[in-house]
Formats: C-alpha cells, structure tokens, sequence
C-alpha cells in the first residue's frame, strides 16, 4: 500500500524508509516556534531541560498575540520572551505579523516539519509542509532536542471539485466542510486537501483551507506542492512529495464547491454552520477582517471592491488588521487601506487583534461582531455575552456597509 | 474526591480565557479555571477533586495553561470520553492524569470519585460502579511515570524512544 504527503514527511524527518498510521515516530522539526502569548511557558520548560536551542536559525519567537503590549503583563511578558531571544542569539524575532504569515512568508518550505506553539499552526501545510500546533512544553522540548515525537495520523481526504459562484470564497468552502464534519470529526487526522479547486486555488486560499483543520480537530492540513507553491516560495527550496494512488484514506470527502453558498458559523463553536440567509437582517456592532484565517491581500482586495467610495454603517466599527507588514505594505501601495479608510474603517498593526479579545477591539456584553476569524467561542473577543459569527471577507465587509449581515453576492 | 461534571466540546477559552492568561503564575492561572463559565468552580473545588466531561475535552488553542491552570486549581485527574489533541499532550506533558472513559456520562456531577491511575479504573462510590479506561499508548505512559515531558527529556531523551 502506498502513502500520503503527510506520512511520507514524517517518515522522510524521523530517518525512516515509510511509517503507517498508528505509528509512534520522533522526527526532527525544521523549525520550531512560540509567540509571546505561549512562548514563557516554553521557555520556562526549556531552560529545565537544557541552556542552548537546538539551532539558533531554526526556532522562532513572534509577538503578535499582544502587540504592541496593552498591559503591564503583557509587556512583562514580553521583556521574558525578549530575554530569551537575546540571550539564544535567535536570528528569526518579529512583531510585524501574525505568526502563521510570517512562517509561510518566510521559512515553511515543502516536505519541511514545522511545530509551533499556537493550534493554527495547520495553516503552514497548505505549502506542502507537516505543521501542527502543540502546546508550551512540547515547544520548549523541541527548541531543547531539535526532535519531537508523533503518532503518525490517519488521513482524511476532501476532494474539492469544480469553482465557486461569484460571492463565494475558500472560507465559505471551509466553513461548509467544518459544518458537516463537525468540532472533533478529524480527531487526530490529517486533513488532506485535493482536488481541481484546491488546484486553481491561489495560496492565499489554500491557506485559508488549511487554517480551519484545526477547528475540526484535526492535527494538520495539507496541500500537495506544485508549481504554484514553488512560486511562491521566493527562492526557498524544499522537497515535494505526493500522496500515492493507493495510499490509505480512512474518510474520503467529496465536495462540489460549486454548490457552496456564503456560510457563516453561529455562536458557541465553529461547527454550527448555516447559509448567511439563517441570519441575515441581523445588526452588528463590529465587522473585523483579519487574522492568519483571513488578513491576506487577496481578503484585504475583496473588502475594498466593496466598501470603495462607500461608507460604513454608523453603528459599525469596522476593524482591518493586514496579517503582516508585507501585506500591510502592498495593502497601502495598491490604495486599498486608503480606499477602507475613508469608507470609515480603522487599521490596525499587523497582529492577531481583537479575535483573541485581549485588544483592538474588545466586545461588551450583548455585542455582535462579525468576523474573518476562525474561533467564535463564547468570551473570546470580549465579553461572555457577546457574540461572534465566523463569515468570509466579503460578508464582513458587506455586512460593515449595510450595519447588519447581508449576502455578500448582492454586494460583488 | 467530588466529581465536577462537564459537557462536551469544552474548549480551552471556556477554561481559560484568553483574556486572563497574560500569566505563567500557577496560583492566578488556578483562580482563573472556568472563570466565566463556571464562576464558583476555582473557589469550591477542594484538593484532589476530579474533572469528569463528554466528547472532544480541552478544543481550540494550543494554550498550556488550561491544563495548567485545571491542575493549579487542585484538580487531580480529568475524566472524559475523548480529549482533543493539544489538550490530551500537554496534560501528560505537565503531569495531569488524563482517563480516556466511555462510560464518563454515567457519572453524575457531585459523585465520589476514587481512581486508579495503574488499572486506569474509575471507581464511583455514589453509584457503586466501576468503570474502565483505555490505557495509554507506552510512550505516553513512560512520560506520565517521569511526571512530564521536561523530565522524560532529562532523564531518558528522545534516544530510546
């Protein structure tokens, strides 16, 4: 029997001829990293196993959980985690970007391994990479060894066949595929992403796939490599590999995008996904367009066809946070934050915001916002009776025009 | 010990919200454990009392410091059907003992609860049941006997696994 992407890298990183899943394997990770939310306990971990990182090239801290600092914590936090940089002499430390971003702009190559302190980690596999998200301890142990250990996953497979209609976008698809697999349907798996859709999708989207596996539990996504990637890469090189025909798939999904409409996921978990229809009418009080779910170029260029020469409803706050400075940058040069803010939005740094409640955009108690983001648990961007409905760029920023959620399609 | 009952997909902003872990103090991270959902959880619960939950325990962020904060608070085990994956690694990793039970509806908020972390059994005394686990996988249960993940690095490494 053959393999797929995912049990190939970890076989090719742990030195062995082929694993199956069940497996227990301890490879060796290309890079490993931490943000400043999830990278003191790390370090703490760390300096109890040993004083000097594996590789001072290959493990990476980046404050975008918090920053710049809104509270004395966190900016003490901070000070540790700069400490800890200074004193491995770690070459990668950024704080102009959301972490996942930052990884594919600049590291994640395919066949590379790659764990990171944070459960969006997923999103790097979109180049063909492993990439799981693990918590602080395992971090610190893999700065320390250079290796951490697996179970080798199942792999699921979702076909992705055919092209969306206007108004509709990878997130609606993701948001579907979550729907119907559930909260914990890819408990443990790799979520394996096919097809002619995922073909001619762009990176961006692909990313956008990836980024949700995670909110079906699943332990990474991935995408095979192909010319596509290898473009982007920028002169990174990497090693490609390809699922087998005869690979083994413990689920297989088919999906015709086609008949994706624009969804949106209903408060308290990711998985209580309806057409934007169930809620349309609704009044929001903030729109955000951002995160590593949403905060590209491509998501920042959607928003603005929208809104240009347009205003925001007064009851809105509309909040733009570009998913790093180089998106930032390219957002400015091609007149688009221009364009968002005369329509009335607000641009923050290039950070994870106000999807994890802690600034730039906190709720009160009976809020709604509307969001490009990946989680809507309750209390997570504010207070516990606020409420969050996950949607695509162009709902949210459809939804910011007209002050309460509207299908994007009458807006494209 | 008191058995502290829960439903399914508890994720990690229930049991810790992002909003309060701009910490690593153990002591505040137990204070803060189902802080908004469950208000008189960290005030009430004693030494040794146990968390007992449904499907897919501990989803969303990678964040340690809901099993840290779970463990802080004087929680000795947490018993559940399934564990989501981050949260099931980073409670061995920090030494809380995890019970994989599919028979954890049975038991009833407030039950008395006594466990065997050898045989994986969790015993009811309210009901008078005793109910099985499923063992861990052999590394795993090599990192629980070092008490985590720092340990089995210290003393065994990745070399022998």
């Amino acid at each position: 029997m053959g393999s797929t992407i995912t049990e190939k890298i970890l076989a090719n990183a742990s030195h062995k001829k082929e694993v199956a899943p069940g497996d227990f394997v301890v490879a060796y990770v290309s890079y490993a990293m931490a943000h400043d939310s999830t990278a003191p306990l790390a370090i703490e971990s760390f300096y109890k196993i040993t004083d000097k990182v594996f590789d001072k090239d290959r493990v990476i801290i980046v404050f975008d959980h918090f920053f710049p600092a809104p509270t004395v914590a966190g900016a003490t936090l901070h000070q540790k985690s700069r400490k800890f940089v200074v004193d491995q002499k770690l070459s990668g430390f950024f704080t102009n970007g959301v972490c996942h971003q930052l990884l594919v702009e600049k590291y994640v190559s395919p066949g590379d391994v790659l764990v990171g302190a944070d459960s969006h980690t997923c999103t790097e596999g979109a180049l063909g990479a492993f990439t799981t998200g693990l918590g602080s301890t395992d971090i610190g142990g893999a700065m320390a060894t250079g290796k951490c250990w697996f179970k080798v996953p199942e792999s699921l497979k979702f076909n992705l066949t055919g092209s969306t209609k206007k108004g509709v976008y990878a997130k609606d698809v993701i948001l579907s595929i979550v729907g119907d697999v559930g909260a914990a349907g890819a408990l443990y798996k790799a979520c394996e992403f096919t097809g002619d859709y995922v073909k001619n999708a762009s990176i961006s989207s692909r990313l956008t796939l990836c980024n949700m596996a995670i909110e079906m539990d699943g332990k990474n996504g991935i995408i095979e490599a192909d010319q596509k990637t290898l473009d982007f890469l920028n002169g990174r090189t990497g090693k490609i590999f390809k699922s087998d025909k005869d690979a083994y798939y413990e689920d297989e999904y088919e999906i015709e995008v086609e008949n994706v409409e624009p969804q949106v996921a209903l408060p308290p978990v990711v998985d209580n996904v309806e057409p934007v229809s169930a809620v349309e009418g609704r009044t929001i009080d903030q729109a955000f367009l951002g995160t590593c779910t949403n905060g590209r170029l491509e998501d920042i260029e959607v928003a603005t066809r929208i809104v240009k020469g347009k205003k925001i409803a007064r009851n809105v706050r509309f909040i733009v946070s570009p998913a790093s400075q180089d998106i930032y940058l390219a957002a400015f040069e091609k007149g688009y934050l221009q364009d968002l803010v005369k329509a009335g939005a607000t641009i923050c740094n290039p950070s994870c915001g106000p999807c994890i409640g802690r600034h730039e955009g906190v709720l009160c108690e009976g809020e709604t916002c509307i969001s490009s983001q990946n989680r809507n648990f309750t209390g997570r961007m504010g207070h516990p009776k606020a409420e969050i409905i996950l949607a695509s760029p162009a709902t949210v920023a459809a939804s910011a025009l007209a002050g309460k959620i509207v299908d994007p399609r009458d807006y494209v | 010990m008191r058995a502290w009952k829960f439903g399914d997909d508890i994720n990690t902003d229930v049991i810790t919200p992002g909003r309060y872990t701009v910490t690593v103090d153990r002591k505040r991270l137990g204070e803060i454990a189902f802080i908004e959902y469950r208000p008189e959880f960290a005030k009430e619960v004693q030494e040794g009392d146990v968390i007992v939950t449904g499907n897919n325990f501990g989803c969303g962020s990678s964040r340690e410091h809901s099993p840290v904060a779970i463990k802080a608070a004087g929680v000795s085990a947490v018993i559940a059907k399934t564990f989501a994956r981050i949260f099931f690694r980073n409670s061995i990793n920090i030494g809380l003992p995890l019970f994989v039970c599919e028979d954890a509806d049975k038991i009833d908020d407030g039950d008395t609860i006594e466990l065997n972390i050898k045989t994986g059994e969790v015993h009811d005394k309210t009901k008078g049941l005793v109910l099985k686990s499923k063992p861990l996988p052999e590394l795993m249960q090599r990192i629980v006997e070092k008490g985590g993940l720092v340990n089995f690095l210290r003393s065994d490494g990745y070399d022998n696994v």
